[in-house]
């Protein structure tokens, strides 16, 4: 979707075979081409996404907009769905994921993503503080299942709180930039006025487009959307009659998902209601006693954690993962812990929650963990 | 005699405790200065690569050619390859620098060299019978290896060993000497095991040797006859800085018993009296991978290695509290006091007769004290 001539575009692919071609490959072996490409710039990668942050804005007082120009390697994404945005902080790789906000049709090919910096976010905080035009960040694909359907459905409810609002926003944008013809309804709930990110675009949608209505909940008593509290029965029955022919997409934080999940269930709708997790509920760790269970995700096997090392759980499991000095020095059996929290046997440190290069032999679980082996 | 009988049980805790300190406070900085560090230095050396690749082609500048390449190669086994595959720089979780998919520009491939020199070597370093990397099944580099009549070629097998060191290192995983001397291994096994080797050997191969030849046209002669002195440039470099931490005189060697109920003082202060560095400059350093501090090394494996500077005083400080050596000298000094030891054992030595390992001479059993 990116305004290119035919020329320029022959040219991209026919220098895109060449870099790809085996002959490259040999040239470039063991380290790939994308290891010199990026001496020249960091954009370039024959196989990576990577992008170029080429504004930053503040829409409220603890959040932040990013709009990115992506490589070629992008292939764009369904409204709804998210990306897996990398950076570096303190030369440590991070990775979170985040929902672009935009329309799928927008002409300059580039993608925005909008950050809530809450005080545990610590991705979302360095965003927030040291993002600046210029600096270059990794992407997966866009990826989850959460998206407008292809064919899409006439009345649609869309339904988000908090920060969950970025990919629902992305299909508002995207159906009205198709003009879509069916009743669309923005159902959003955030604490105060002050706190809605998109505010002024969301007013400007809604007296546009006739068929688009904009019901905005705030939790602060004193202010007045158009709807009063959180979400409950009575206010959605009275404020959206019909939400059960609609169908319905739901992003926001677990309480309020929860919510409206019920109420879909109850009334035997549930197959009507789309939904994305955005945040994971909090997790309880208790580092006294050996809890929780060892998940080994790609062999598929369970165990009751034993309070023994990972890479002594992974054995007694009857596995065999790669393993070498088993003291923590030669890192043979590093890997791919994707949650839960473990303790290093060294120095007693408790690691950090989420994904993270792991050395099993020296790592005990605290709480429930899952490993990619 | 050794300086591992010297000291009690309560030492060795205590110097444990010590070495435990230092790393625990390395671990606890790294961070931007580290990955800046590497980042830098990987550029750096894939612009000599570049840039020496392309200057070889043209005749005038063919001999800056050679010296970038060659320099190339030499980051890109030692201060970058060689330290990245020891996890490093994991903690960064870029894909780019981890130990899991690091891969250099060597003959040797990624998963044997962690599996001889990560586990093997540092496991074990100075174990005669499980650190291979004590004479690579080639050279006899103990008084406590059995001489027997082959090891009169121990100084042309040096050589040797010097100027083919990327293969030799390929290969070391055959264990050849126990096809070829000992019978203990069928040559069925070995064709099994060589299979993968041979995979890494050939893209090395056609890639110096083939492609970029072909792709220089009329001058090919010249680009193929450069790669050459690069690859040799690396492979002698590297295994004189290699030899020069494990093997000058004073640098101990211990029976496999030393490993029952080791304990982790007991491992740091093996590590550090099989360990020898070597002074010099920070290009010195950076270009012998920092192993200029073996020493440093082999108790950290895993710390970036341009730390070692920074934290050598200390480690010096603690082996001067507890009367440990700190063998150290001019590169030179430690070439010459390994050759010396080369030389020496291609002959019998007196203890050598008795024919099983045994602590050097007039040992004192290890740590029977505990």
């Amino acid at each position: 979707m990116i305004a290119t001539s035919p020329n320029t575009r022959f040219l991209s692919t026919g220098l895109r075979r060449v870099l790809g071609s085996r002959v490259v490959a040999a040239m470039t072996t063991p380290h790939g081409v994308d290891r010199y490409l990026e001496l020249f710039d960091p954009t370039w990668s024959v196989n990576e996404v990577r992008a170029e942050i080429t504004a930053v804005s503040h829409p409220t007082a603890d959040s932040v907009t990013l709009i990115l120009r992506p490589n070629g390697n992008w292939q764009g994404f369904r409204a709804g769905q998210f990306v897996r945005l990398t950076v570096e902080i303190d030369g440590v790789r991070r990775t979170r994921c985040y929902s672009p906000a935009n329309s799928v049709h927008a002409a300059d090919g580039k993608i925005e993503v909008t950050a809530k910096a809450h005080a545990g976010g610590f991705v979302s905080r360095f965003l927030r503080e040291q993002a600046r035009p210029g600096m270059v960040v990794t992407l997966s694909q866009a990826d989850g299942s959460f998206a407008l359907p292809e064919q899409r459905p006439g009345r649609v409810l869309l339904i988000s709180g908090g920060s969950g609002i970025t990919p629902v926003m992305a299909m508002l944008r995207t159906l009205c930039d198709e003009g879509h013809a069916g009743r669309i309804t923005f159902l959003h709930y955030c604490n105060a006025a002050k706190d809605l990110i998109y505010a002024e675009e969301l007013a400007e949608i809604a007296a546009r487009y006739p068929n688009v209505e904009l019901l905005r909940g705030f939790a602060a008593v004193e202010q007045c959307g158009e709807l009063q509290g959180l979400f409950n029965r009575e206010q959605l029955v009275t404020a959206v009659p019909d939400y059960a022919e609609a169908s319905t997409f739901l992003c926001g934080p677990p309480g309020m998902m929860k919510a409206v999940q019920q109420l879909w269930v109850e009334d035997g709708i549930a197959e009507r209601l789309h939904l994305e997790n955005f945040t994971a509920a909090p997790v309880v760790v208790d580092s006294a006693n050996a809890e929780g269970d060892v998940r080994f995700a790609r062999s598929e096997r369970l165990a009751a954690n034993n309070g023994a090392s990972l890479l002594d759980q992974a054995e007694a499991a009857g596995l065999r993962p790669e393993a070498g000095c088993r003291m923590g020095i030669c890192h043979t059996c590093t890997c791919r812990k994707l949650s839960g929290r473990v303790r290093d046997t060294r120095t007693g440190q408790l690691g950090e929650e989420g994904e993270e290069d792991i050395q099993i032999c020296v790592s005990v679980p605290v709480g429930t963990v899952t490993l990619d082996v | 005699m050794s300086n591992f009988s010297k000291l009690s049980p309560k030492q060795f805790a205590a110097i444990g405790a010590e070495f435990d300190d230092i790393r625990n406070r390395v671990l606890a900085d790294l961070g931007e200065r580290d990955a800046n560090y590497i980042r830098t230095l990987v550029k750096r050396q894939r612009r000599l690569e570049v840039g020496g690749r392309v200057m070889m082609m043209i005749p005038p500048t063919w001999p800056l050619g050679v010296a970038a390449l060659s320099v190339s190669k030499i980051l890109d086994n030692m201060e970058i390859g060689h330290n990245v595959m020891h996890g490093q720089y994991d903690w960064m979780g870029d894909p780019t620098l981890n130990s899991k998919n690091f891969d250099w520009d060597s003959a040797d491939t990624a998963k044997n060299w962690k599996q001889t020199h990560n586990v093997e070597h540092h496991t074990y370093t100075n174990v005669l019978n499980r650190d291979h990397d004590v004479g690579y099944g080639l050279l006899r580099m103990s008084t406590q290896q059995k001489w027997e009549p082959r090891f009169l070629a121990n100084v042309p097998l040096t050589v040797i060993l010097h100027t083919f060191f990327q293969h030799f290192v390929a290969v070391q995983n055959l264990k050849l000497e126990e096809y070829l001397i000992y019978k203990t291994k069928t040559g069925a096994q070995l064709k099994e095991d060589f299979k993968p080797m041979w995979k890494k050997m050939r893209k090395q191969l056609a890639k110096d040797y083939v492609l970029f030849p072909v792709l220089a046209g009329p001058m090919a002669p010249l680009v193929f006859v450069g790669n050459v002195a690069a690859n040799l440039a690396r492979n002698v470099w590297a295994c004189a800085v290699i030899f020069n931490g494990h093997f000058p005189e004073d640098v101990e060697q211990f029976p496999e018993s030393v490993l029952e109920n080791e304990t982790r003082g007991h491992w740091y202060v093996r590590q550090l009296l099989g360990s020898a560095n070597f002074s010099g400059g920070r290009l010195m350093h950076i270009m012998s991978g920092n192993l200029s501090f073996q020493i440093e090394h082999h108790l950290f494996p895993d710390l970036p290695a341009h730390r070692y500077a920074e934290i050598a005083p200390e480690v010096r400080a603690i082996c001067e509290k507890y009367g440990l050596p700190y063998n150290t000298g001019t590169f030179l000094q430690q070439t010459l006091s390994t050759w010396k030891r080369i030389f020496k054992l291609s002959l019998p030595t007196r203890d050598a007769g008795r024919g099983r390992l045994e602590p050097v001479a007039e040992e004192v059993p290890l740590r029977m004290a505990a």
